[in-house]
């Protein structure tokens, strides 16, 4: 993104929480693939390297915040400048809380380790594909904001109904099992908190798609159909 | 009491400075240290003394019999308010702009060159380099350079302001005083007058007095509020305005003033 502003320390200021949103990005995102091959893979402790991140992805979320309040107050952003700050401080929240959930996978994954009998979508890998649709989805909103690329951010919307479609069919094959065999319950469990994250990990990639949006068109896009969106990014 | 932030070097030392209009006590007993290359602003209502604290810098009270000071203001260790100090080297040494733009009547280059003659004695090619230098510095030698020998006043408001700026550092001084150098400007001109204070502070101290506490917040790295002639808080402007020390302060920036 080129910015052009009189001041040279606004654009470096500008600059600044985009590269930082960017670098918060890779994390999680990086968190995401530490929590499912922990999952897949049966590592001891697959927590440790996951909790460090984690605090340093919560500061990351707390500086940035602060940069952009600073930019507010000393900078006073108008038009696309205040759109960018504003969506700046709700991107950082939806990746901090991407890497909530990153954790909450890698939590429920250690249990799931132990036991020989795995539910039926863990043992076919049908979460593990619905975590790589989930992961890709983030990956490509957030190459759709470092391009502000509206083409791409609608392309990431419309891919979350996809990672919901597969989500309620993980769910009903997991209350299959929970039918045949009680036993089975609370790995079950486990299994249903670690996909539903997986499918929220979808939700918060789409917010930060209809945010790229909102930047580039001034259209607010968080509760608008798919089909709107689709509109409004054609031109 | 201040509530007042300890500056890595400073320029300017100031220690229980007071000032008097006659009887009329306009600044009572200040302490603060004004930081070498950075950009401070002095904010506060009309009234608050900040103008008459940025023109003790330079004497500019000696033109009137009834005005006095009394504490220090200390530059590179020598109190300058002492009568014994050279008031034009003060100046030399303290460059001013003012609110509107003065040009002198005369042309572009002898505006330069004209503060230059009463302190150095340089060669025509000098001269010509030193006009060149103080103009590409202010940011107006582009638009300029074809018609140095027009009248300073052809310029625009906004053109004659980096022109006064222009001749103030063409003397080379330590520090630059700002009094509302943009409130004649419209925001374009304010804008480029904004960032050449930005680049003015890599080589000089400067201090800018100014009714608007945005430009305050957008130019400089520390802003001191003053109220009733007292100094009220001095910090880093990105801590004054986002999380001031005082309530006087706050009530202030956020408009909950009186």
């Amino acid at each position: 993104m080129q910015h052009d502003h009189t001041s040279k320390q606004f654009d470096n200021e500008m600059e600044a929480i985009r590269g930082a949103v960017l670098t918060m990005g890779g994390m999680v995102e990086r968190q995401i693939r530490r929590a499912i091959d922990a999952f897949g893979n049966d590592d001891p402790d697959p927590l440790a390297p996951i909790l460090d991140d984690e605090r340093i992805i919560n500061n990351m979320q707390i500086e940035i915040d602060r940069q952009c309040g600073n930019i507010i107050v000393r900078r006073q952003p108008a038009a696309i400048d205040l759109r960018i700050v504003m969506t700046v401080i709700q991107i950082v929240n939806d990746l901090e809380r991407v890497g909530d959930e990153a954790k909450k996978i890698a939590l429920r994954a250690r249990p799931l380790a132990g036991i020989e009998e795995r539910p039926a979508p863990v043992r076919g890998n049908e979460i593990g594909r619905l975590s790589e649709m989930a992961r890709a989805m983030l990956q490509a909103a957030l190459d759709a904001y470092a391009r502000l690329d509206v083409t791409a951010a609608a392309e990431v919307i419309a891919r979350d109904e996809q990672v919901d479609i597969e989500f309620g069919a993980i769910t009903r094959r997991l209350m299959d099992g929970m039918t045949e065999d009680a036993r089975t319950i609370a790995a079950t469990l486990d299994a249903l908190f670690i996909a539903k994250s997986i499918e929220r990990i979808g939700d918060h990639a789409t917010n930060i798609a209809e945010y790229v949006i909102h930047i580039v068109k001034g259209k607010d896009m968080r509760h608008a159909p798919l089909e709107a969106i689709r509109r409004e990014t054609r031109a | 009491m201040n509530s007042s932030v300890a500056v890595p070097h400073p320029r300017l030392t100031i220690r229980d400075l007071s000032f008097y209009y006659g009887r009329l006590q306009a600044l009572k007993s200040i302490s603060m240290d004004i930081p070498a290359n950075h950009v401070t602003a002095f904010i506060g209502p009309s009234g608050c003394g900040k103008s008459t604290l940025l023109r003790t810098f330079n004497r500019l009270y000696e033109l009137y019999p009834d005005q006095r000071t009394e504490g220090e203001v200390r530059l590179d260790g020598t109190n300058i308010l002492e009568r014994s100090h050279d008031v034009t080297l003060l100046r030399a040494k303290i460059g001013m702009v003012f609110q509107k733009p003065t040009p002198f009547p005369m042309s572009i280059y002898d505006n330069i060159a004209f503060g230059v003659k009463l302190y150095e004695k340089l060669a025509r090619a000098e001269m010509d380099d030193r006009v060149e230098w103080a103009l590409t510095r202010a940011a107006l030698w582009n638009e300029v350079k074809d018609k140095l020998h027009a009248g300073g006043n052809s310029l625009s408001g906004g053109q004659q302001q980096r022109l006064c700026i222009a001749r103030g550092i063409a003397i080379r001084p330590e520090v630059l005083l700002m009094d509302e150098p943009c409130s004649a400007l419209d925001p374009i001109s304010t804008a480029r007058i904004e960032e050449l204070m930005r680049e003015l502070a890599e080589d000089y101290t400067v201090v800018i007095v100014t009714h608007n506490m945005q430009q305050a917040a957008r130019v400089s790295d520390y802003t001191a509020y003053l109220y009733l002639g007292e100094l009220v808080e001095f910090g880093h402007t990105e801590k004054l305005f986002t999380m001031p020390d005082k309530k006087a302060t706050e009530d202030y920036i956020t408009g909950k003033f009186g």
